[in-house]
């Protein structure tokens, strides 16, 4: 949707990951970008240079926060500490929204720093709203989950991804951070139609899309980021604006990271089909 | 099966040391099969078995956190060899898995637990110890807090020999046995520059040049890893021995009087210059930036 409750009735465009080895060049070009996303856990630290450039970028661009290591999906409780340094994030950025993925990755206290996959269960649902809420509460803006390429499937699932998806969104009354790569890697891995994936989510839930890159082997695709966006995922991305409307939409490349313009230029793509959904309601 | 059941089974087996292939091992520690405990809890798909599903995750944990530790000892890398670096990081991760949800911290254990596992050092066990300490100093250097500046009109009145001052948290105070921070510039002088930016998956651990260590003659050095607030680069400063002793006193909370004169005590520092040399000390010191006041002291 253009702007709703789920990214803070913000109307924002088409931005890219705020990464490192583009940081000379956009603090000393001033690239006009409609907007970054940073990876909270990477200025969620007491202080050095990661916040001095943080606090450069703040004041000419409009940031958004998206974390790694929530976890919303681990049944331990959240982390006190990550909590509190989130807030103080959140309080520095004034990030609209926040997102993080649905998934899991600690357990008793220790992390594997991996996105990894959730049982479909009723339980494992109810579980992650609760937990959602909680850090929603917490952190006093709005927050949006995101799906996850996923390599495995369990036993013990009781729905498919996207209803798991619905049921955890709907219970929590949070938005969705749909990333349409992660929508086509699973697809493919889990022998599933993408399109009905899309078609089955609650598009007024959707507060931000991400798009990026992957590597396919043998049997397998691995979400990696390091690589332009395929045709068939720009087909999805294409069907997902068609039911949500215009989302802000966030082109991820974290690793073989080329030059700024090359990320931003193909991140800009997506202007494309926004323009044209865009004028297709307009019509 | 529960969700935190499910979940502990899984991280058990996506925390399992791969095999030297880097594959998932097929016995489990307590000798069950990875291949049976996969399929109590793993779909197989038509082109993958339970088990191959469950390697792709037990693969990129072990990638992930040694790429990750390796960026941060580059040092350590450099003098113990990759093949031992490698067998060290490994051993090390297995008993200290991340109990952080930052991998910044995920190098925190590697100074004190190093010297009670030295058969991962090899000969060079001492230069290893002081590059470790050194590489995780700088680590708290780079990112650490800092404090707003004392101001002279702050310093209350009194006897300065009863004063007691604050250092900058993200000042590192080390005594080393090995000049490691010329080897370390050497180092990150011929690395690009690195940084985690997402969990987004790597299939291949990436493999940083290996350096050689120049031979380092055993030189006892004092060092205090530190940044400049202007453009928060972090900076290795030699101390003379009683500077640091100095240093280390008022930052274990002595007064002024007691620390100097320990720093004369452990210095050697003849007390004819004392006076001299603790003024120009302190006088570079605040240049630095390095006394403070703590949020908690400021009126």
């Amino acid at each position: 949707m253009p702007g709703n409750r789920f990214n803070g009735f913000t109307e924002y465009g088409v931005g890219i990951g705020l990464r490192a080895p583009h940081y000379q060049h956009i603090l000393s070009k001033k690239p006009v970008v409609d907007w970054f996303e940073i990876i909270s856990e990477n200025y969620m630290i007491d202080g050095g240079r990661p916040l001095h450039i943080l606090d450069q970028i703040l004041d000419q661009y409009r940031v958004v926060q998206h974390g790694v290591s929530m976890y919303f999906g681990s049944a331990e409780r959240p982390n006190r500490e990550h909590l509190r340094r989130l807030k103080t994030l959140v309080k520095r950025t004034k990030t609209p929204w926040l997102t993080d993925h649905l998934c899991w990755g600690s357990v008793d206290g220790r992390y594997t720093h991996d996105l990894l996959p959730m049982p479909y269960t009723f339980e494992a649902a109810r579980l992650t709203a609760q937990k959602i809420r909680e850090v929603r509460d917490f952190v006093e803006v709005p927050v949006a989950v995101e799906n996850v390429s996923s390599y495995a499937e369990f036993h013990v699932s009781e729905m498919t991804e996207w209803e798991f998806l619905t049921e955890v969104v709907e219970e929590a009354d949070c938005g969705i951070l749909l990333d349409v790569n992660n929508i086509y890697v699973s697809s493919q891995n889990h022998s599933f139609d993408p399109f009905d994936y899309l078609n089955n989510v609650p598009a007024q839930r959707v507060a931000q899309i991400h798009i990026a890159g992957h590597s396919k082997y043998r049997k397998y695709i691995l979400d990696t980021h390091d690589h332009p966006v395929i045709d068939p995922v720009w087909k999805l991305y294409e069907h997902a604006i068609r039911l949500a409307g215009p989302t802000a939409t966030l082109l991820e490349w974290d690793d073989s990271i080329p030059s700024f313009k090359e990320v931003h230029d193909e991140a800009l793509k997506a202007n494309r089909f926004l323009r044209e959904s865009a004028l297709s309601k307009a019509v | 099966m529960k969700l935190l059941q499910l979940q502990r089974k899984m991280a058990r087996a996506v925390m399992l040391p791969l095999t030297p292939a880097e594959n998932m091992r097929s016995k489990s520690p307590d000798g069950r099969s990875m291949r049976a405990v996969a399929a109590q809890f793993i779909k197989p798909n038509d082109r993958l078995t339970s088990f191959e599903r469950l390697e792709i995750y037990n693969r990129q944990y072990w990638f992930r956190i040694l790429s990750a530790l390796a960026e941060d000892f580059p040092g350590v890398r450099a003098v113990l060899g990759e093949r031992r670096f490698d067998a060290m990081a490994k051993a090390y991760l297995t008993d200290c898995p991340s109990t952080s949800f930052t991998l910044r911290n995920l190098g925190s254990r590697l100074p004190s637990w190093l010297p009670a596992h030295p058969k991962y050092l090899g000969p060079r066990k001492d230069l290893a110890l002081d590059m470790a300490r050194l590489e995780w100093a700088h680590v708290e250097a780079f990112d650490g807090k800092a404090e707003p500046v004392l101001r002279p009109e702050e310093i209350k009145g009194g006897a300065p020999a009863g004063l007691r001052l604050h250092l900058q948290p993200y000042l590192q105070l080390l005594d080393l046995h090995y000049a490691v921070d010329d080897l370390v510039i050497a180092i990150s002088e011929n690395e690009e520059g690195l940084s985690i930016v997402s969990n987004a998956m790597t299939e291949r651990r990436h493999h940083a040049r290996e350096k050689k260590a120049v031979r380092l003659r055993h030189q006892p050095i004092y060092l205090a890893v530190h940044r400049l607030q202007e453009d928060n680069t972090v900076y290795y400063r030699r101390l003379e021995r009683a500077e640091f002793f100095l240093l280390t006193a008022l930052r274990d909370g002595k007064s002024l009087g007691a620390a100097s004169a320990a720093a004369v005590r452990k210095g050697p520092l003849r007390p004819e210059h004392c006076a001299k040399a603790i003024q120009t000390w302190f006088h570079n010191w605040a240049a630095l930036g390095w006394f403070c006041t703590p949020d908690k002291h400021r009126g």
